[in-house]
């Protein structure tokens, strides 16, 4: 039986063997997920970001015990940044949510962001495809949100819940600007501390300047205690609310068209240049543009408008 | 295709909550470019395997102070074989007595660090003899 098959029908050694050959970028797994690709797109995928220490994982936690609660299968994909020196990484949200460890409704995977341009989004909507063909039904995506890539992930989420704490400074302003336009929750963690009420108040005036020009749905803040659970009840409504919209509005077919062609770009790009400098490499043309370039015979984009021509007519064979 | 990182689980489990030898092993294998998921104290047998499981880990390093290894590692054991998981390299820290070290080599630790094991030792271990397995990886 193949990995795919193992993976449909629950077996969860076989998605998380999945889940790694995808990460590594491993030829094999293009097979398999082909196999998956028809029976994904029945998650819901919740983004959780924010800064660090803005109880992330606690919350992530929390809506999974609700949604148990319900009888729901959940799938967590935590990211977290790999040291950019080392290569190597510590994962450790599952700290956070040492309950579910042993739920076989819950199948958490904790993954590094591995330094690569783009990888981390092409290999985290990898795992959320293999999650949900495996037959989770919500899958939360929980990423540090610094980095473009981050936010890249985030964004191909169904409903985006960004964190804000009190007590880190003027908490709001940490937030990228990216990450404040594709919020569609905002939530306020740790509420029962000092300042929350003005983190509240800053995210709102924030938004009215930033958010202006958006129709539609827009982001309420809710606060959050994510020990106690306090406000979680709230919340979950609230996505609730936000799936409905989505599901009815023009918003929601975008932003699913969108995320289906931001992926589709990002495989093609990769394949294109893939093929095209192997090709280039073969030919010794690749050679010849770099002399050329060291020369200063031809600037680089003459030349590299000139090269795309030549293997767009006459492109490199297999 | 990039070269495939190593993932290894750090766990503590049972009652003993020293943890600084685990994450001072835990810091050394991510300076050597492994990706280590740390669990954190008082993880059940269960707990550490379910772990191992969904994060596809090639081992996993159990740190015990309090005495209880000779079950803990036992269990740890019966379960990854119960799961088809025997693939998985399991290695071991903490305080140990050398007297219990046959017994934990035959239920299938590979190696057991105690105080004084540098972590250079540990990681060129791990790296090592991952490698070594991964003919065998289904």
């Amino acid at each position: 039986m193949s990995l795919a098959e193992r993976v449909l029908r629950g077996d969860p050694r076989a998605a998380a063997r999945l889940i790694s050959m995808a990460e590594d970028g491993d030829p094999a797994a293009r097979g398999e997920m082909e196999t998956l690709y028809p029976h994904t797109g029945r998650a819901y995928i919740v983004g959780v970001t924010g800064p660090p220490g803005s109880g992330k994982s606690t919350l992530v936690d929390q809506l999974t015990e609700r949604w148990r609660q319900e009888g729901k299968k959940i799938g967590i994909v935590a990211v977290d940044p790999s040291s950019p020196f080392t290569g190597g990484a510590i994962l450790a949200d599952r700290i956070r949510m040492q309950r579910h460890g042993t739920d076989e409704g819950v199948f958490i995977r904790s993954m590094a962001s591995r330094g690569q341009m783009g990888g981390l989004a092409r290999a985290s909507y990898d795992a959320v495809q293999v999650l949900d063909a495996f037959g989770c039904e919500m899958i939360l995506l929980e990423t540090v949100g610094v980095g473009q890539d981050e936010v890249d992930i985030v964004r191909t989420a169904d409903t985006v819940l960004v964190l804000a704490v009190p007590g880190l400074g003027d908490s709001v302003q940490v937030l990228k600007a990216g990450i404040m336009e594709i919020a569609d929750i905002f939530v306020v963690g740790k509420a029962d501390l000092e300042g929350a009420d003005q983190v509240g108040r800053d995210l709102a005036a924030l938004q009215e300047i930033e958010g202006g020009g958006r129709q539609g749905w827009m982001p309420p803040v809710i606060k959050v205690e994510g020990l106690s659970g306090s406000g979680v009840p709230e919340l979950l409504r609230v996505i609730g609310e936000h799936r409905e919209y989505m599901a009815r509005s023009v918003e929601g077919e975008v932003r699913k068209r969108r995320r289906l062609e931001t992926h589709l770009e990002q495989l093609l790009a990769g394949e294109l240049m893939e093929q095209a400098l192997e090709s280039l490499r073969r030919s010794g043309k690749w050679e010849e543009a770099l002399a050329r370039l060291g020369r200063r015979d031809c600037d680089p984009y003459r030349l590299a408008q000139e090269l795309a021509e030549q293997i767009l007519v006459s492109p490199p064979s297999p | 295709m990039p070269a495939r990182k190593i993932r290894v689980v750090i766990a503590k489990a049972g009652l003993d909550g020293h943890d600084r030898g685990a994450k001072v092993v835990a810091r050394a294998l991510r300076d050597a470019g492994m990706e280590v998921i740390y669990t954190g104290l008082h993880q059940t047998p269960e707990q550490v395997v379910a772990a191992a499981a969904q994060e596809d880990a090639d081992a996993i390093g159990l740190s015990v102070l309090s005495g209880a290894h000779r079950y803990l590692f036992s269990r740890i054991s019966e379960l990854l074989k119960d799961r088809g998981m025997e693939d998985v390299l399991l290695f071991g820290g903490g305080i140990i007595p050398r007297e219990d070290m046959v017994f934990l080599q035959e239920i299938g630790v590979k190696a057991v660090f105690t105080p004084g094991a540098s972590t250079g030792e540990i990681v060129d271990f791990v790296r090592r003899t991952v490698a070594d397995r991964s003919g065998e990886r289904p």
